[in-house]
């Protein structure tokens, strides 16, 4: 799932300032699975707004609306027969979903209210943790499932580095070291000898060759 | 031939030091530094940006050792530099006459002063080795383009034979040696049999024959030296008994007393069978090398072309 944040409230009070009418747009997907930008936080980020606005006596009109997914067209386009009414959108989508819902409406100010962080995982209860870069050539294969492109922080195809000790990182003692889980799943699958060949420098033109990258599949289209 | 390459291919052992370059753009400084090293060891090992704060370029400080008649080895880390421009930068060394290179990840940026800035990590360490070793030998660049000449350079690589897994340190060694490491220095050693295990891991695999290991040292000036590398820095393995030793003798003697350890350690090193080599790390203490050289009985060194 893509996580985010929140910003602070007010970085987004200074950027709704301008605008009489605005939207609250919260996303029910990945950003609700990580409790940042759902329903529940749509309809809290907009109270809290609405009263902050009354308490510095300003006549504003702010209401919310939550769409399934703010990153698909189809969803956004339910907003056409209301968006008259509003002069910005403040999105609780991706940076994904606030581009895509400005996409749409050029002619409307679309502002993020959350900061997009990474792919992840929900871990636990109040914990995501990020675990994929989007490379665009997947190597879990290669190590246990455990991807050193996310998870060690100098990013070692051929790890661990000197600085791996009782199985911490050497940036920070709370953060586990990749390379530690890698050996320790491919020792379980008596696969060690996976990591005895060098890997080859990763070919980032999957990731970032030219301009945001395209999936085009013509048995999908209509 | 860089003199460091012509020392240990003659069989004899070797001594290295390591050069930290000026918060500055003063020469002075790292020539200072080297003139107390002159003819106390083969190579002066010139950081690179370490522990991720600021300095002078290891290039450019190498070029100078060059120019004043030093074997300096420039150290490179793929911390801050994508392929292309450690490819051009191991050309332009070449260029500037330097004749070794030690491939390095390089401490992470979170530990500086930049913490701000962006880890490149294009390549790691051991792809590093293997392009240089193909520029040099197969004189292409990664992609297969030819170079108009090669550089002709002594490629080194690190270890760490205190790091975890155990185990799997000597397999990324032997990774190192494959990549085309011709040497490999390793990081300070204080646990003698930890690294005597190790070193026997890597003559079981053969490894020895291979490549040429330096082992590490750093004098320890102080028992709060010791504390703090033993708790604060990473990948640093300091036993109790080392700490206790220091911590037992008054803190005005506990510098000589460092330096007594330090000398202890090479004199063990020149015993392990497959070490051929040692290089001091006196951190801000280079004036000391000479006398650790002369105490462990590694002067004076052999003089050029002989």
């Amino acid at each position: 799932m893509i996580t985010a944040t929140q910003k602070p409230i007010d970085e987004i009070k200074e950027a709704i300032s301008p605008y009489k009418r605005v939207l609250v747009l919260g996303c029910a997907s990945c950003v609700a699975e990580c409790a940042a930008g759902g329903e529940k936080e749509t309809g809290m980020l907009a109270s809290t707004l609405r009263m902050a606005a009354k308490m510095e006596g300003k006549e504003v009109t702010i209401r919310e609306k939550t769409l399934d997914r703010q990153c698909v067209k189809d969803f956004v386009v339910q907003l056409d027969d209301i968006i008259d009414e509003y002069d910005a959108v403040l999105s609780l989508g991706c940076g994904a979903g606030v581009q895509a819902v400005a996409e749409i409406f050029p002619e409307l100010p679309i502002i993020p209210a959350l900061n997009t962080e990474f792919l992840g995982e929900t871990r636990d209860q109040g914990f995501w943790v990020e675990s994929c870069v989007g490379c665009g050539d997947c190597m879990l294969y290669y190590f246990g499932g455990i991807c050193p492109l996310a998870r060690c922080s100098k990013q070692l195809l051929n790890g661990p580095c000197g600085g791996s000790k009782d199985g911490r990182c050497e940036v920070d003692p709370e953060v586990p070291c990749a390379w530690q889980l890698i050996i320790e799943r491919l020792e379980r699958f008596n696969a060690l000898d996976r990591l005895e060949k060098i890997f080859p420098p990763k070919d980032w033109s999957k990731k970032q060759g030219q301009g945001p990258r395209k999936i085009i599949r013509e048995d999908q289209q209509r | 031939m860089s003199r460091l390459e012509e020392v240990l291919k003659s069989g004899k052992f070797a001594v290295t030091a390591e050069c930290g370059p000026p918060k500055g753009a003063d020469p002075e400084a790292i020539l200072k530094k080297a003139e107390l090293l002159k003819d106390k060891v083969d190579a002066i090992n010139v950081t690179d940006n370490q522990t991720a704060i600021v300095r002078m370029s290891s290039m450019a400080a190498c070029a100078l050792l060059k120019q004043n008649g030093f074997d300096p080895v420039l150290q490179m880390v793929v911390r801050d530099r994508n392929r292309i421009a450690l490819q051009s930068d191991v050309l332009g060394a070449a260029a500037l006459g330097i004749e070794n290179i030690l491939c390095l990840s390089g401490d992470h940026q979170s530990f500086g002063n930049q913490p701000q800035a962006v880890g490149v990590f294009d390549l790691d360490s051991i792809q590093f080795v293997q392009v240089v070793r193909e520029m040099r030998d197969n004189e292409v660049i990664l992609g297969g383009d030819a170079l108009s000449k090669p550089p002709k350079v002594f490629i080194g690589a690190a270890a760490n034979p205190f790091g975890d897994p155990l185990g799997f340190r000597v397999v990324r060694l032997a990774k190192k040696v494959a990549a085309g490491a011709d040497f490999i220095q390793t990081q300070c050693i204080y646990n003698l049999e930890r690294f005597k295990k190790w070193m026997e891991m890597a003559r079981e695999r053969n490894l020895t024959e291979k490549v040429y290991i330096l082992g590490g040292v750093t004098p320890l000036k102080s028992a709060k030296m010791a504390k703090y590398m033993k708790y604060k820095v990473a990948g640093m393995d300091i036993p109790d008994a080392v700490l206790a030793r220091l911590e037992g003798v008054p803190s005005k003697k506990q510098a000589e007393e460092g330096i007594k350890m330090c000398v202890e350690t090479i004199q063990g090193l020149k015993e392990i069978p497959g070490v051929s080599g040692v290089h001091i790390m006196a951190i801000e203490w280079e004036a000391k090398v000479a006398e650790i050289v002369e105490r462990a009985g590694l002067g004076p060194r052999p003089t050029k072309g002989k």
